[in-house]
C-alpha cells in the first residue's frame, strides 16, 4: 500500500487541512508521500517535508499551476497517480474541486468527506447533512477520497522527508484565472479555530453584526454565520457554517441568533461545547446546546464582550 | 446555444431521515421527495439565460427509477424545453451518473452543462467534476455568478478564502452554489403545459453503461446523540463556561 496526500497551499503557506489529511493517511499506511503543486513553491515544499511520517515530498512546479485550476492540477497529479493505492485530499473547496476529476480519470469512485478509517478499504462518511453515517467498502483498485479535516488530528512536525522536484510544462488553454477576492481577516481561520462565534438571522442587519465581531475579538475567536445571515448579506459567503458551507469542530461554538436548522447543525454539531443565545425558547439549537441562554442577544452579547475585554 | 441541466430527485430538505432498524439503508418509504435544491438553482439559471436570449434550448436530464420523471416534469414546468430520463436503479453512484451524462452530452452536444454542486442526500459533490474530466472540458464549480459572452463563460466561484473569478472556454461544465439565484415557483398553467412537453426515455443498459457499484455499503447508522443541553438563566454561568475554554 502506498498513500499519496495532495497538499493544499495558497501561495503563502501550506494549508493546515493538509496536516489533518496526513493523519488520516497514516491510519491507512505509513508508506506515505505528499505531492505539492504550484509555481515557485520551494519553501512550501520544505515546510511540508518537516511533517512527521512523510516519506517523500513530490514538488511539481509549473506556470500552469500558479493558480488552483483543476484541469492543470488533474494533469499534474495523474503523472504520478498510478504509483499509489490511496490518494487523499482535504475536503475543502480545493479538494472537492479537484479530486473527483482524478477519480473519474482513474475510473474509480471517490469517497467524499471521510471521517473514519476502519481499514485500508473501509471508511465512514456522513450523508443526509450528517444525520446518517454510512460505512462503505471500496471495491476499486485504488481508493480516492477527500478527508474531513476536523475528524482527524493535525500531524506533528519533526520529520525530514526528501524532496523530489518535477517540472510541469503543459499549458491549459480552456480555463484561466482572473482574480481572487480574498476575505481578509486578522482572526483565526474559521475551519481550525479553537473558538467560533457565529451569528444568524437574529442579528438583524449587516451593521448589527459588529456585536458578533466584538465578542469574537474579545475571545480571540473566529467568526461564522448561518446561511440566513449570509443570504441576507450580513457577512461574506465563506463565513457560512453548515452542510453546504464549512464544517467546524472547535472546542467552543457560540451560536447567536441562530435557530439551528438541520443544515446548520451539520456544520457544527461535533463542537466540544456549544453555547446558544436565542430569544426563542423553542429554537432547535437548544436541543443540542450544552448551555442555552434564552434572551435578547443585543443585551447579552455586549455584556459578554465586556466581561472578556481586557 | 444549448444548455443541458442535470436534476436529481432526493428526499425533501426539511425531512429528517431515519435509518432502517437492520442498519442496511436509510428508510425513505413514504417520505416527501423533491428536486435537489442545488438543481433547482441550475434549472433557474438556464431559464434566465434563455430569457436573456443567450441560449435557445434547455434539455433537462435525470437518472433514476421511474419516479425521476416527476422531477423532470418539474424542470419542464420551470422552463426546460424537453427532458431525457435515463432509467436506472434508485440512486446510482456519481461515476455512473457522470458516464451516463457523458453519453447524453455526446448525443446532444450542448455548449454548457449546469449541475448542482452536490445532492443533499449523498452529499458527494462529485458528478460535475467527474463529467468534466470524462469529457476533458473545463469546470467552474460552486459558482455564485455567471457571465456568458461569445464562446467564453466567466464565473465567480465560492471558495474557502473568498471569491475566485475564472474564465472558461465553451463547452464547459458549471456547478451551482446556493447564492447563484433564487429559483422561481412553477405556476399552474406552466405545470399543465409541462405535461405536453417531450420526455424521452432510455435505459443505462441500452447505452452500454456498466452500473456495477464501486462502493459496497457495509452499514448505515445514526450518529451518536448529543447530550441534551441545559438552559441557564444567569449570564454569569455562560461567562463561566466560556472562561473554561479561553
Amino acid at each position: 500500500m502506498r498513500v499519496l496526500i495532495i497538499a493544499e497551499q495558497d501561495g503563502q503557506s501550506v494549508k493546515v487541512a493538509t496536516l489533518h489529511t496526513i493523519t488520516a493517511g497514516l491510519a491507512i499506511s505509513t508508506d506515505l508521500d505528499v505531492v505539492i503543486c504550484g509555481h515557485n513553491i520551494d519553501s512550501l515544499a520544505s515546510n511540508i517535508a518537516q511533517t512527521k511520517g512523510v516519506k517523500k515530498v513530490i514538488q511539481i512546479d509549473g506556470l500552469a499551476l500558479s493558480h488552483q485550476i483543476a484541469e492543470a492540477y488533474e494533469k499534474a497529479i495523474l503523472t504520478i497517480a498510478s504509483e499509489y493505492t490511496h490518494i487523499l485530499a482535504p475536503a475543502t473547496t480545493f479538494g472537492k474541486n479537484l479530486l473527483p476529476r482524478i477519480a473519474a480519470k482513474l475510473d474509480v469512485m471517490q469517497i467524499s468527506d471521510v471521517i473514519k478509517v476502519a481499514s485500508p478499504t473501509v471508511f465512514e462518511r456522513p450523508i443526509y447533512a450528517g444525520n446518517v453515517l454510512m460505512t462503505v467498502e471500496s471495491q476499486d483498485k485504488q481508493q480516492v477520497m477527500t478527508v474531513r479535516p476536523t475528524a482527524f488530528d493535525k500531524a506533528d512536525m519533526g520529520g525530514s522527508a526528501n524532496i523530489e522536484k518535477r517540472a510541469f510544462t503543459d499549458k491549459i488553454t480552456t480555463s484561466s484565472f482572473i482574480k481572487l477576492e480574498e476575505s481578509k481577516s486578522e482572526r483565526p481561520e474559521l475551519a481550525s479555530a479553537r473558538i467560533v462565534v457565529s451569528g444568524g438571522r437574529g442579528v438583524g442587519s449587516k451593521e448589527n453584526f459588529h456585536i458578533i465581531d466584538e465578542l469574537a475579538d474579545s475571545l480571540g475567536a473566529a467568526v461564522g454565520a448561518s446561511r440566513a445571515a449570509v443570504d441576507a448579506g450580513y457577512v461574506p459567503n465563506d463565513y457560512q457554517v453548515g452542510q453546504t458551507g464549512k464544517v467546524v469542530a472547535p472546542e467552543l461554538y457560540i451560536a447567536v441568533g441562530i435557530s439551528g436548522a438541520i443544515q446548520h447543525l451539520a456544520g457544527m454539531k461535533e463542537s466540544k461545547t456549544i453555547i446558544a443565545i436565542n430569544k426563542d425558547p423553542d429554537a432547535p439549537i437548544f436541543q443540542i446546546a450544552d448551555y442555552g441562554f434564552v434572551g435578547d442577544l443585543f443585551e447579552v452579547v455586549p455584556q459578554l464582550t465586556q466581561s472578556f475585554k481586557k | 446555444m444549448k444548455v443541458l441541466v442535470a436534476v436529481k430527485r432526493v428526499v425533501d430538505y426539511n425531512v429528517k431521515v431515519r435509518v432502517k432498524s437492520d442498519g442496511s439503508d436509510v428508510d425513505i418509504v413514504n417520505v416527501k421527495m423533491s428536486m435537489n435544491p442545488f438543481d433547482e438553482i441550475a434549472v433557474e439559471e438556464a431559464v434566465r439565460l434563455k430569457e436573456k436570449g443567450t441560449i435557445n434550448e434547455i434539455v433537462a436530464v435525470s437518472l433514476g427509477s421511474k419516479a425521476a420523471q416527476d422531477t423532470l416534469r418539474q424542470a419542464l414546468a420551470l422552463g426546460a424545453d424537453r427532458a431525457i430520463h435515463i432509467e436506472s436503479e434508485e440512486s446510482p453512484e456519481s461515476l455512473t451518473v457522470a458516464k451516463a451524462l457523458k453519453h447524453v452530452v455526446s448525443e446532444e452536444k450542448p455548449d454548457l452543462v449546469i449541475l448542482g454542486k452536490q445532492a443533499i442526500d449523498d452529499d458527494c459533490n462529485q458528478v460535475g467534476q467527474m463529467l468534466a474530466a470524462l469529457l476533458d472540458w473545463p469546470q467552474g464549480t460552486f459558482i455564485s455568478a455567471l457571465d456568458l459572452v461569445g464562446d467564453k463563460v466567466k464565473v465567480a466561484r465560492e471558495i474557502d478564502g473568498g471569491l475566485e473569478e475564472i474564465e472558461l472556454t465553451l463547452p464547459a461544465i458549471i456547478t451551482t452554489d446556493l447564492r447563484l439565484n433564487t429559483p422561481r415557483y412553477a405556476t399552474l398553467p406552466n405545470i399543465m403545459k409541462a405535461k405536453q412537453k417531450p420526455l424521452s426515455q432510455i435505459s443505462l443498459d441500452s447505452i452500454g453503461i456498466d452500473s456495477k457499484r464501486h462502493l459496497k455499503v457495509v452499514k448505515v447508522s445514526e450518529p451518536p446523540l448529543r447530550q441534551g443541553g441545559k438552559k441557564v438563566s444567569d449570564i454569569s454561568e455562560i461567562v463561566e463556561q466560556i472562561r473554561r475554554v479561553i
